[in-house]
């Protein structure tokens, strides 16, 4: 049984749900994220998990036990809240000892505690420390300690990395991971950033509009999104429109308009398509590929990155370029594009 | 610049020469309040100390003034709470209306409060003084705490729900730390407004007269009056070291940077 579950959890504030009957399952020592542009109502979903709203229906279960009722100091949860809310009239040992106050520990235990706890975070001789003399990627260990420290059953960390520069957010990352796999304990990371996300999760749920779009590890994700805003959100993606011909166990068959007649294996094709169905081929820039012969078209830009470039590429009969992402391209420039069917993705077009 | 310089002399001299004369004919030996000064003497202060009706008098204004700053305090915590941290429908109307005594004139509010107070069977006393005071200070409390609660992060009292602490002790391990500052400028200013205030307490302290009543009292007999200035310089005094006292707690009190940022 998993260890967290919402069953059709919904919360709206006076106005349309911004959180509307979310379901979803999370296992036991999981790191899973929620993942969403701003506004999609996870931190919401993520602030009734804690308990500081309540749902208007639906059920929270931790371990077999319904918390919908259980105020946020009683719930087996800790959080790293995205101001990290560092007590700031305490020093960095008091911030973490706490949530300790109840345990009553002797003085001498509850040292050794905190420094067990500083070490994991990589904070030792920093105890004295004030709150207000700590940088940013200090700050978020000290909160992630001070969750940490109470052993919780589930950690629920708010854009925990959000307010950290770009080295050190991906440096964070990698410690992030560490220390999850260390402690084993159950992390639920809501995110807008869907490389942190990916990079981070065992599972990842996209969601948008208060809706859970699509749960899926992450290379699924990337590689089989079953929705337009779910393709669009992770990493960058072209859209053909097309007609579903024919569905056979071998392939299906659809008619992609400037691509042609193509046949895609059944797998990519989303469940719930039938024929006669007019559908979005997905494809990703880097399973473009410039060839010999295929779609021409005419390079109108591109970008050096280094190892990988990027490409716009416009075809006759669409107003959209498409993006190539390749090591290199022919010289010239008018070129060919070939779309392997095998990486063409079919969703519905959503009309 | 220099008339610029100038004024800001004259504007200083003008603000605190009255306040300096206090102390200066409180210590003059003679009756009359004019230059030249007549030579040194503390008979005005020794006949301050013998003078219990002027002793109870203040007993009874420092009396009106930590109840009505404790009370008001108290009210403006709970409603500056209330106002910051929940969505409450009506808080806005609710807070003008807090605020409305602060516009009517004193006298109306001072004149319908000792009628009301009458129909209402109650006696005129300190209580009633009190009653009065609240409504004039709370809005003053208010004003402080609301600027001092919205100065800090609603997450850290969720942090510390998050960390196993019911209401009331987060109450007291964060809430009330980092409210001190504001609480401690509540009850100063509060308290000041309280001790000084003369038109409510002249119409609804009955018998019991409060200090500013009394000394308005002794203004019949001038032979009183450098008394009543020995008086108002030792209240002078008392209210510098307050305030140098309320700041070193207010120091205390702080951390040094911004809260919550």
């Amino acid at each position: 049984m998993s260890f967290l579950s919402l069953r059709a959890v919904t919360k709206s504030f006076g106005g349309p749900a911004v959180v509307d009957a979310v379901s979803l399952e999370v296992e036991r020592g999981e790191f899973f994220a929620l993942l969403g542009p701003s506004g999609c109502g996870k931190t919401t979903l993520l602030r009734m998990i804690a308990g500081f709203e309540t749902p208007d229906s639906g059920a929270i279960v931790m371990d077999g036990e319904t918390m919908n009722q259980v105020p946020p100091h009683l719930r087996p949860t800790n959080m790293v809240f995205q101001s990290y809310a560092i007590f700031p009239h305490l020093n960095v040992f008091d911030n973490i000892a706490y949530g300790l106050r109840k345990l009553k520990l002797p003085k001498s235990a509850l040292r050794s505690k905190i420094e067990v706890m500083l070490a994991t975070v990589r904070l030792e001789g920093l105890e004295d420390r004030a709150a207000d003399q700590l940088s940013g990627g200090q700050r978020q260990r000290v909160a992630l300690a001070r969750a940490l420290v109470r052993a919780p059953k589930l950690l629920l960390l708010d854009e925990p990395l959000g307010a950290l520069d770009k080295r050190l957010r991906e440096a964070m990352q990698v410690e992030l991971r560490a220390i999850q796999r260390k402690v084993g304990i159950t992390f639920l990371l809501v995110t807008h950033d869907q490389e942190e996300a990916l990079s981070l999760s065992d599972r990842v749920a996209v969601m948008g509009h208060g809706k859970i779009l699509q749960v899926a590890p992450p290379r699924a994700l990337y590689e089989r999104p079953n929705c337009r805003e779910v393709a669009d959100f992770i990493g960058e993606i072209n859209f053909f429109h097309a007609t579903v011909r024919e569905i056979a166990t071998t392939g299906v068959t659809v008619n992609a308009g400037i691509l042609g007649i193509v046949t895609l294996p059944r797998d990519n094709l989303t469940n719930g398509i039938k024929e006669g169905d007019h559908i979005l081929l997905a494809i990703r820039p880097e399973h473009v590929g410039f060839a010999d012969a295929g779609v021409a078209g005419e390079i109108t830009a591109s970008t050096f990155l280094g190892e990988r470039n990027h490409f716009q590429v416009c075809l006759a009969g669409r107003s959209e370029p498409v993006a190539v992402s390749a090591a290199a391209a022919p010289s010239g420039q008018a070129v060919h594009l070939s779309f392997p069917p095998q990486f063409l993705i079919g969703l519905p077009s959503g009309d | 610049m220099k008339s610029l310089r100038l004024y800001a002399l004259a504007y200083l001299a003008f603000l605190y020469l009255p306040v300096l004369v206090l102390p200066v004919f409180s210590f003059n030996n003679s009756e009359f309040i004019a230059f030249p000064l007549s030579g040194f003497t503390i008979r005005w202060y020794q006949g301050l100390a013998a003078d219990t009706a002027m002793q109870h008098a203040l007993g009874n204004s420092l009396k009106v003034g930590f109840a009505t700053a404790l009370l008001s305090t108290m009210l403006g915590l709970a409603a500056a709470r209330a106002v910051t941290r929940y969505r409450l429908k009506g808080a806005g109307a609710a807070l003008g209306f807090i605020s409305l005594p602060l516009f009517i004139p004193d006298i109306v509010l001072a004149l319908s409060l000792m009628l009301l107070l009458g129909a209402g069977g109650l006696p005129l006393s300190l209580a009633a003084v009190v009653l009065g005071h609240l409504l004039i200070c709370v809005p003053f409390a208010l004003t402080v705490l609301i600027a001092r609660f919205e100065g800090f992060d609603r997450n850290l009292e969720e942090a510390s729900a998050d960390l196993g602490e019911d209401p009331w002790m987060t109450f007291w391990r964060v809430t009330f730390p980092l409210m001190l500052p504001g609480i401690v400028a509540s009850l100063l200013l509060t308290f000041i407004t309280s001790f000084d205030e003369f038109l409510l307490a002249f119409f609804l302290s009955g018998t019991e007269a409060t200090l500013p009543v009394y000394i308005w009292g002794q203004l019949r007999f001038p032979e009183r009056l450098p008394m009543v200035l020995a008086l108002g310089a030792l209240i002078l005094t008392a209210s510098v070291a307050l305030v140098i006292l309320a700041e070193h707690v207010r120091n205390l009190g702080a951390p040094k940077t911004t809260v919550g940022a």
